[in-house]
Formats: C-alpha cells, sequence, structure tokens
C-alpha cells in the first residue's frame, strides 16, 4: 500500500458533506494550512470539526466558516474569531466547547480503543450537565466519552513515505492524538522523506496511525500574537 | 497604596518554592515569570506543550512553531522539553504541576471560581482552565478586587458560569492577600498603606479579619 499521495486533492478524496473531522494545531501553529485551503476549494459542507480553537477570521478554520461549510465545531477557545461568534450567537453554528485536557484526552482515548473515562474537569460546572458523575478519592469526576473522525487531517514537520511524523516544538499539540483517531488519518509535512531516513527512536505519531501522507506545497506559518523583547 | 498588576505579580512570586512546576495563566499571571526570586529554579508548564519556557525571542528570531498558550511567540531554556496536549494535561490532572496561577471574574468564600464566560457576552471558552483547576493543589487567584463597575468580585457566590468548585485556595489582588477557608475569606495580608476597612468595604463575601494585618512586603 502506497500512502504517498501524488497531489492534495487525492490526499483528500472522499471527504463527504456531512462527515466529521480532526483538524491538529493549537491556535494556527501545527494546522494543517494547505489541507484547509483545499477544502474550501472542494465546497464540502455540514462539516462537523473537531479542533482546539477555530483559527482566525482568515486563517486557518476561519476560512471554512467564512465559506458557511461547517456546521458543529468541537473545541476548547474559540475567541479571536468574529465570524464565528457571529455565526454561533445567530444560530447558524452549533458549538460544543470541551475542557482542553478534556478534549484531548477524548481523541487519545477514541484512538486508543478506551470508549470513556472519568475526569475532575468540569465537575459541577455547565460541561457536566447531563454526565454521569462517580467518585473515586472522595473526589467527584465526571464521565467523558471517547472522540473519533471519519477523517483526522494532521500536520506534522517530517513524515517518511510508512507514515512516520516527527513534529516541531509546539506545532506538535493535538496533532498525535488525533492522528490516533481518525479512520483515516491525512498527514500533511513540510518534508517528505524516503523510509528509513527518520531515526526511529525519534518518531512522535507511528505510521500504524496515519492512512495517507503528502507534501504540503507552501507554509504561510502565520503568526497569530507576535512577541518579542529588544535586544 | 494599591498596588499594580506588576506588584501583583511580584507578591505572587513570592509564594514560588524551589524545584517547582508552574503553570501561569493568561494577564497577570504572565507576569510572574520576571520575578522568580533569585536563587530559586522554577520551570514553566504551558499546556499546548512545552516545559521550561524562556522570555520572548528577540525580534527577528520569532518561530512560528513556537509559542505559549496564549498564542504568544516564546523561546525556550535548555533542558526543555515539548509534547502534546494529552502529555500536557497528564502533567495537570496528575497533579505534577506544584503550582496554578490564573486570572478570574469572580471567586466565592467557599472556594468556587468564575472565568470563563460571560452568558450572552463573552462566550470564548474554557481552553485548559476548567482542567487546571479542577486538579491543581494549589491555586492562587491574581485579579482586582472589584470589577469595572467597582462591584466587589469576592463573593458569597459566584454568579458567573463556574469555571470549578471549591478549589481557590489564595487570592491576590491590587488590595490585599487572602486565603480561603472553611467557607470564609480570611485576610492574611493588606497592600502597603491600604486599610483594612477599605479591604471589608470592597469584599461582599465572609471575611475573617484577625487582630493584626500585616502590610505585604515587596
Amino acid at each position: 500500500m502506497n500512502k504517498v499521495q501524488p497531489n492534495i486533492q487525492k490526499a483528500l478524496e472522499g471527504i463527504q458533506n456531512g462527515m466529521t473531522l480532526m483538524i491538529g494545531g493549537f491556535g494556527l501553529c501545527g494546522i494543517p494550512e494547505n489541507a484547509i485551503k483545499e477544502l474550501v476549494k472542494m465546497g464540502v459542507k455540514d462539516l462537523t470539526c473537531i479542533s482546539n480553537n477555530a483559527g482566525v477570521d482568515d486563517y486557518g478554520l476561519g476560512l471554512l466558516l467564512q465559506a458557511k461549510q461547517i456546521k458543529k465545531m468541537i473545541s476548547s477557545y474559540v475567541g479571536e474569531n468574529e465570524e464565528f461568534e457571529r455565526q454561533m450567537l445567530s444560530g447558524e453554528l452549533e458549538v460544543d466547547l470541551i475542557p482542553q485536557g478534556s478534549l484531548a484526552e477524548r481523541c487519545r482515548a477514541g484512538g486508543a480503543g478506551i470508549p470513556a473515562f472519568f475526569t475532575p474537569a468540569g465537575y459541577g460546572t455547565e460541561v457536566a450537565v447531563g454526565k454521569e458523575v462517580r467518585i473515586f478519592n472522595n473526589k467527584p469526576h465526571i464521565l467523558e466519552q471517547a472522540l473519533t473522525a471519519d477523517f483526522s487531517i494532521v500536520k506534522a514537520w517530517k513524515g517518511d513515505t510508512e507514515g512516520n511524523l516527527i513534529y516541531k516544538a509546539t506545532a506538535m499539540n493535538f496533532n498525535p492524538m488525533m492522528a490516533m483517531a481518525g479512520k483515516i488519518t491525512i498527514a500533511e509535512v513540510e518534508e517528505l522523506v524516503p523510509a528509513g531516513t527518520l531515526d526511529p527512536n525519534f518518531i512522535h505519531t507511528p505510521g500504524i496511525f496515519v492512512q495517507r501522507v503528502f507534501q504540503g506545497e507552501v507554509f504561510e506559518k502565520r503568526i497569530e500574537q507576535r512577541t518579542v523583547r529588544t535586544r | 497604596m494599591a498596588l499594580n498588576k506588576i506588584g501583583i505579580a511580584k507578591r505572587i512570586a513570592q509564594e514560588l518554592r524551589d524545584g517547582w512546576y508552574v503553570n501561569l495563566g493568561i494577564g497577570i499571571p504572565t507576569l510572574v515569570a520576571n520575578y522568580v526570586p533569585e536563587g530559586l529554579s522554577v520551570e514553566f508548564q504551558s499546556e499546548n506543550g512545552v516545559l521550561g519556557m524562556g522570555p520572548f525571542p528577540f525580534e527577528g528570531e520569532e518561530d512560528a512553531d513556537l509559542i505559549n498558550a496564549g498564542k504568544q511567540t516564546i523561546t525556550v531554556k535548555s533542558g526543555a522539553a515539548f509534547f502534546d496536549s494529552a502529555t500536557s494535561f497528564a502533567m495537570i490532572r496528575g497533579k505534577h504541576v506544584q503550582l496554578t496561577v490564573l486570572g478570574a471574574m469572580e471567586v466565592s468564600q467557599n472556594g468556587d471560581i468564575a472565568n470563563w464566560k460571560i452568558p450572552g457576552k463573552m462566550v470564548k471558552g474554557m481552553g485548559g482552565a476548567m482542567d487546571l483547576v479542577a486538579s491543581a493543589e494549589n491555586i492562587i487567584v491574581a485579579m482586582m478586587h472589584s470589577n469595572k463597575a467597582g462591584e466587589s468580585k469576592l463573593l458569597r457566590e459566584c454568579s458567573l458560569p463556574l469555571t470549578g468548585v471549591g478549589c481557590v485556595k489564595k487570592i491576590v489582588t491590587e488590595l490585599a492577600v487572602l486565603e480561603i477557608m472553611g467557607g470564609a475569606f480570611h485576610l492574611l495580608e493588606r497592600a502597603p498603606g491600604v486599610t483594612v476597612e477599605e479591604i471589608v468595604s470592597k469584599t461582599e463575601g465572609a471575611l475573617v479579619v484577625p487582630e493584626f494585618v500585616p502590610e505585604m512586603v515587596l
């Protein structure tokens, strides 16, 4: 089986209206920017997107929001995006906000074959409404269920032809768990190398979790909050 | 005189202990990193996946792949480590992080905290705040004593949607250091020149005031 995709169109083939997609990234860091732009071109609609954030107005998942291709967002933090706020307040967009650690663990659980787990996060808040509560070690915990996706789209720094991935710095974030939780996982990489080039000791995501890999064409890597100090 | 934001950060920095791993929230908490007492070795964790955060980069050295939880460009110190979001929250949920400092819109006398949502007005999401407050054994809230409308933020009960219940132990405001014990705020210290009367008048929740309230030493 050849995991390497000749182009982005082939890489995203099969993504259809109404599907659930996991999209890696934290803010604009580590998002599969080429794939997101291609999803806009494809025009697929009524998507449920699981992603920690929703991009900014004109970049990242904000592009899919602008084009009204997203029906539901599952995220932990969605500030910095006016179009998102507008669609949510007007009821056009369904939003499920979950604590960031629970979101990460729900993706991990989905990929690891664990259907649900108990966590203290959100107990006593509106996040806990309708969820089973159990006491462990004298402390209340709520039941959170695993998440999976029809397609997971992740972004890595380096990938090989076997689908093994290495991420860079904090661009790792949600990508490894989402890679595990997709029925089909597509990896957009900055540098695609032949199998055997990457040191097996330093692989972050083993290729078993990745069905398709492609080299992204352009990486703009926009910075959301440029903060510097003076010399 | 009431403290400014830097004063609040300096006072919180006095709570740091050698060898601690610390998670700092956005806003005043971020400033705490600038005032680590000399001789202490403290590592800062950012929930987007880094341990050993350093200062902001020099101009021209920003790396889009290296940010903190506030999405700001950062650097790392030698000995830093990167990891995924599930591992990051394992550190937090598993109590491997010794101190969490975060801001709040309201805190109640039993330690409830509200800091993520104003219904109909601000709906940005909780990010990692709910995971942090539910698990941290040591939470310090850094905030102003009153909101912009002049209403006390130290309440009998929170009016805004909660982030966590019964979790806040200590609060540092521009006026005072307070501890939460047995369902009441306990006044520990007052800012230099601030009177006990002013703190009492600006605290809506139950406040226990000892006979002698020392001034903060900054």
